[in-house]
């Protein structure tokens, strides 16, 4: 029997690698929200979970604070020094640096700037420690107790994301205020009471509520794309590297995402 | 009483386990041995139902595992005790913590009791003095005896040893064997030990379960392992008696190698 003489064009044009690549992220979606499913859904008493959602609490929310707040500190000043050269001119008052700054820092940078940096610390640190887990049969070892491996990790974890990311949000709003006050005095072109003043001329209650939509929603984006990285890890070492490496750069990626469907529907 | 019907698994593309059966008698010891890579492991994780099989079943007291409810499989699975190859302890707790999380889960034993089981099983395992170590400050073999002890604290029915003595040296190695050989006999479980250590096999095992190219290919009484007609058992048993000090080892000798 002779070969096909286009045998090799059929092999390139073979349909099934293409199929598999474009069904892979509805496959990945579909395993995403089966797994938090299962982590909500499928519960043991209380006190299985409550332990672990204190430690993780403590990890994710008071151990990450310094960090949060030095972002938000220098973040708040640049913002302001930044503002105030821009409307460098005598007809614009400097109360209006104070409604800029904060409501930019309330809307957008408080969330989104604690967001990545927890991404990085947070996600990474979740990624890392299932995936080592997952690859050294300690999940294996749970399971093989009779413990739903799923919900004992990531239920308590995804919680404490949730509970402790609006927390900073807070924290960060109101060191990156301060801040910009901060430096405002300090550089003498904008007083405490100016600043001040233009921020409360055009406050909008609605601001810090969307800002705390934007951290609680964020904080479940980090936590869950970690775990669910950090559960299906294989390969070992290698395996745990990348998962950590993914689990940073795609929340980081969701959260972009996250950030503009929120502000077009909300807003 | 486990039953293993028909079972296949594969990988992807690899083929692991094809057409295994194999029936495990309550109280009796029985040694799962082939290559590294013949899917021992893998035959062992189906039996706790921590791998579903491609085809067949797994029957734990006539109860098919892969056909109930995960609830009632976590039930079935409180009745296993599971050493993994690497002990699999938790890092993040001392080795104390270790043996106590699965009483502190699953029995409502007060603190006091639970301290008290806890020293009991590290006595078992003769680790009296670990308890406030974590797993990083221990050896391979301390690991081990620590992860022996936290499987047997909630006093299981069946233990599965996977590689138990892989990666030790000799003597911890009969340390090890003494000990699953100790358990089975006070504890009275059924213990299924994979592994590709004869000597480990010939020293705690009723019986074996030759795995080679995905199927099972000799299952019988340890005692009956040698004289087999059988040349792949035979090349096996042979590969590792070098390392126990029988026939091939005489050849070395001769050779001028220790």
């Amino acid at each position: 029997m002779h070969a096909c003489p286009f045998s090799r064009d059929l092999t390139l044009n073979d349909p099934r690698p293409v199929a598999d690549r474009l069904l892979a992220p509805f496959y990945t979606l579909g395993r995403y929200i089966l797994l938090l499913t299962r982590a909500f859904t499928s519960l043991d008493e209380v006190r299985t979970y409550w332990g672990n959602l204190v430690t993780q609490m403590v990890r994710i929310g008071i151990d990450s604070l310094p960090i949060t707040a030095l972002a938000a500190a220098f973040s708040g000043a640049v913002l302001t020094v930044q503002t105030a050269y821009q409307l460098e001119t005598s007809f614009i008052p400097n109360t209006i640096i104070g409604s800029i700054v904060v409501p930019s820092m309330m809307l957008e940078l408080a969330a989104v700037i604690t967001g990545f940096i927890l991404a990085g610390r947070v996600g990474a640190r979740i990624a890392a420690e299932l995936g080592t887990m997952r690859v050294s049969e300690q999940i294996d070892a749970l399971e093989a107790m009779g413990l739903n491996s799923i919900s004992f990790l990531i239920l308590p974890r995804v919680l404490a994301g949730i509970i402790m990311f609006p927390v900073l949000y807070v924290a960060a709003c109101l060191i990156g205020i301060g801040g910009g006050v901060l430096i405002g005095s300090a550089g003498g072109f904008l007083s405490a009471q100016e600043f001040i003043d233009g921020a409360r001329q055009f406050f909008k209650p609605f601001d810090p509520f969307f800002g705390l939509i934007k951290s609680f929603t964020f904080g479940f984006i980090i936590t869950s794309v970690a775990c669910y990285k950090g559960y299906y890890t294989s390969g070992g070492a290698e395996g745990v590297g990348d998962s950590t490496t993914e689990a940073a750069v795609q929340s980081c990626v969701f959260i972009l995402i996250a950030d503009l469907l929120l502000a077009v529907t909300l807003l | 009483m486990i039953q293993v019907e028909n079972l296949y698994k594969s990988f992807g593309d690899l083929e692991v386990l094809k057409e295994v059966d194999l029936e495990i008698e309550d109280g009796e010891t029985i040694a799962i041995i082939g290559r590294s890579g013949s899917g021992k492991s893998v035959l062992m994780k189906h039996l706790v139902g921590l791998l579903k099989p491609d085809q067949g079943r797994v029957l734990v007291d006539d109860v098919d595992i892969g056909e109930i409810p995960y609830e009632e499989l976590r039930e079935i699975r409180q009745q296993f005790g599971v050493l993994f190859q690497g002990g699999a302890l938790f890092d993040s707790m001392t080795s104390f913590e270790n043996i106590a999380f699965p009483l502190e889960y699953f029995t409502t034993m007060s603190d006091d009791a639970i301290r008290d089981r806890v020293h009991e099983c590290l006595d078992l395992v003769r680790l009296s003095d670990v308890g406030p170590k974590k797993p990083s400050e221990l050896s391979g073999g301390m690991r081990k005896r620590v992860a022996l002890a936290r499987a047997i604290a909630l006093e299981p029915r069946y233990m599965l040893y996977d590689e138990p003595t892989s990666g030790l040296d000799p003597e911890t190695s009969n340390t090890i064997d003494e000990l699953i050989s100790q358990l089975s006999e006070e504890l009275s479980v059924t213990s299924v030990v994979v592994t590709h250590d004869m000597h480990s096999v010939f020293s705690i095992a009723d019986r074996a379960a030759f795995l080679h190219n995905c199927h099972l290919h000799w299952v019988g009484p340890v005692n009956d392992i040698h004289g087999q007609p059988d040349e792949t058992l035979d090349r096996f048993v042979k590969a590792n008696e070098y390392h126990v000090g029988d026939p091939l080892r005489a050849t070395a000798t001769q050779r001028g190698q220790p």
